[in-house]
């Protein structure tokens, strides 16, 4: 990418990083959540759903906050991670936690939804056939949501590329370190002359939102498809 | 291998209390839809807990919950068969067919005698989206036999599917039940199938049962019979004599002939044909001039008068108990009485092709 400048391209790469990892580990965790939402009815299930869109909602500084005064080394969490080594305040991981947060909720929605739509009688067959729970899960349930799982992937990742106030608040704006590309457009305002640099940055959050939309949008008529078989 | 059941369990303002026995064949489990029999089926296969009662497979326990014994599904080790088929629609015919075996080891039974006895053979590497109802069907069958199960449940298999596919899909229900020594249990409303099927009719009404016997006893009375007077009729087994050039079948039942519509079976084979009893006219005289083809002599077992203006007469004939449904008014016309001769009458035509069964060991063994 020639036409990015080193901060820009440093900016891009990062949140790429930033985004891929913020993904990857919220996934698993998200397929959980989505499962016992659609799935399983237990005490505490409205509550836990609350949770999950709670960063839909809020604004996103408060979120950045709270996550500042849970996970910041003084924090409850932050400071028994700071004890095993492991410091998100200020870094990079820091910045994939608070972008991980943020696009939970879509990630959540897409994949339940795609649950929703599979056919419980599907997985009772599989259940007389001799499978067990987690078997019914891996073979019936699971391949019959892998639309909606890469779906609310790129949701998510798309979400994440995107999310400037929680990261600002709670790991600041380092150049290389949390300088994502939403934090470095908003430096480029900042300076005079930066705004051929924030323009190219606003260029790339174009394309990466529009092509994660056009994805998703392909992936649920896919899913759809499947579905009816 | 006998299954038996003794459940009860309640919800909202229905309770079932149920407790029967299959034994080997085929079992119906035979009502009108609300009368409890998915709930006893579902419960059997552990897809319902039901809140009391005991469930055994030849001495196995399924279910006991005074023991809080309650086997998941996947233990269980029966082959369900749905109404709706429920095929994966993301695995092709083949994965389907073969996907109990991912989990089920030492099974016995052969892929490819399964898909021959089932004609599904050029479908296997389709998907289900692509197959029609009755072939879904097969596969469906076919999908629960290679688990070999210790147990076939089947619910409503037919329902779904329109006449031409229900006369399709019926014979390897027949088949199954003759060629597997597996029992089945079977859930059905329909006096057609039980009529073919059914070696055990286990009736059910408002969650209870209200008889069990062969299938001729049970459809033979209307008391027992679940949809009335309606469905009542007469199962009579008889032979194959002879296929004539002008598309009928001669039969042999107890020594009268009786002309039905060309059937498949073989010369010798024994077949089971249900006579609807509104299809059966009577007549003190022996008819003559008469375009029907089965007159069938006998004497009047008993006349039973219903809430409308219809009576239910049996008549014993050397094919065996015929039942017509006449009006009040022709039963007093032709003075009808227990003892008195008369002549039933049944037109060739009028035996529905899906009321004429093929061969069945079971209930024709000695």
């Amino acid at each position: 990418m020639g036409w990015l400048g080193p901060q820009e391209w440093e900016a891009v790469a990062l949140s790429l990083r930033v985004s891929f990892w913020a993904t990857l580990v919220s996934l698993p965790l998200g397929i959980f959540v989505a499962h016992a939402l659609a799935r399983w009815s237990f005490p505490g299930k409205q509550v836990l759903n609350g949770l999950v869109h709670l960063p839909l909602i809020l604004p996103p500084v408060v979120t950045g906050y709270l996550l500042l005064l849970t996970f910041g080394t003084k924090g409850p969490i932050g400071s028994l991670l700071q004890d095993m080594g492991i410091v998100l305040a200020f870094r990079w991981t820091g910045a994939a936690l608070a972008a991980g947060v943020m696009g939970f909720p879509l990630m959540v929605r897409a994949i339940r939804l795609s649950i929703e739509a599979v056919d419980p009688k599907l997985e009772q067959a599989a259940s007389t056939l001799g499978a067990s729970r987690i078997w019914v899960f891996a073979t019936v349930t699971l391949p019959l949501i892998l639309p909606g799982i890469i779906a609310g992937s790129i949701l998510g990742f798309a979400k994440a590329m995107g999310e400037f106030g929680a990261t600002i608040t709670f790991v600041s704006n380092i150049p290389g370190e949390t300088r994502t590309v939403p934090s470095a457009i908003y430096a480029f305002l900042q300076v005079p002359g930066g705004e051929t640099s924030a323009m190219r940055l606003v260029l790339v959050s174009v394309l990466v939102a529009m092509g994660a939309l056009l994805m998703s949008e392909w992936l649920a008529r896919k899913a759809a498809k499947r579905m009816s078989g | 291998m006998t299954l038996s059941v003794d459940i009860r369990h309640s919800f909202g303002d229905f309770t079932l209390d149920v407790r029967f026995e299959a034994p080997p064949g085929l079992t119906v489990l035979f009502g009108r839809s609300g009368s409890g029999k998915s709930t006893v089926i579902n419960a059997v296969a552990g897809l319902l807990a039901p809140d009391e009662g005991l469930i055994t497979v030849e001495g196995e326990t399924l279910l006991d919950r005074a023991r809080g014994i309650d086997l998941a599904p996947h233990r269980r080790g029966l082959g369900y068969i749905f109404q709706e088929g429920r095929l994966f629609p993301h695995m092709t015919v083949r994965q389907n067919l073969l996907f109990s075996r991912w989990f089920r080891k030492g099974t016995r039974s052969d892929f490819s005698d399964v898909v021959e006895m089932l004609g599904i053979g050029a479908l296997l590497d389709r998907r289900p989206g692509a197959l029609s109802g009755g072939e879904k069907q097969r596969v469906a069958i076919g999908r629960a036999l290679l688990g070999d199960p210790r147990i076939i449940l089947a619910d409503e298999p037919l329902a779904a599917l329109d006449e031409p596919r229900k006369a399709e899909i019926l014979p390897y229900f027949e088949r199954l039940r003759d060629e597997v020594s597996v029992p089945i249990l079977y859930v059905s409303h329909s006096a057609t199938e039980v009529a073919r099927l059914a070696t055990t009719v286990v009736t059910l009404e408002n969650g209870r049962v209200t008889g069990q016997g062969p299938a001729s006893g049970i459809l033979g009375d209307p008391m027992l019979t679940p949809l009335g007077a309606r469905a009542a009729g007469a199962v009579l087994v008889t032979t194959v004599a002879r296929h004539h050039d002008d598309g009928l079948t001669e039969l042999n039942a107890g020594g009268i002939a009786m002309f039905v519509p060309r059937v498949a079976q073989g010369v010798g084979q024994p077949l089971r044909i249900r006579i609807a009893a509104q299809e059966v006219i009577l007549s003190r005289q022996q008819p003559e001039g008469l375009s029907a083809l089965n007159i069938l002599p006998g004497t009047v077992e008993r006349l039973r008068a219903g809430a409308g203006p219809g009576a239910l007469v049996s008549v014993i004939t050397p094919a065996g108990t015929i039942l017509a449904r006449v009006t009040q008014r022709s039963a007093r016309a032709l003075r009808l009485a227990e003892g008195v001769t008369c002549y039933a009458i049944v037109k060739s035509v009028a035996i529905a092709p899906e009321d004429v069964g093929g061969a069945d060991r079971l209930s024709t063994a000695p």
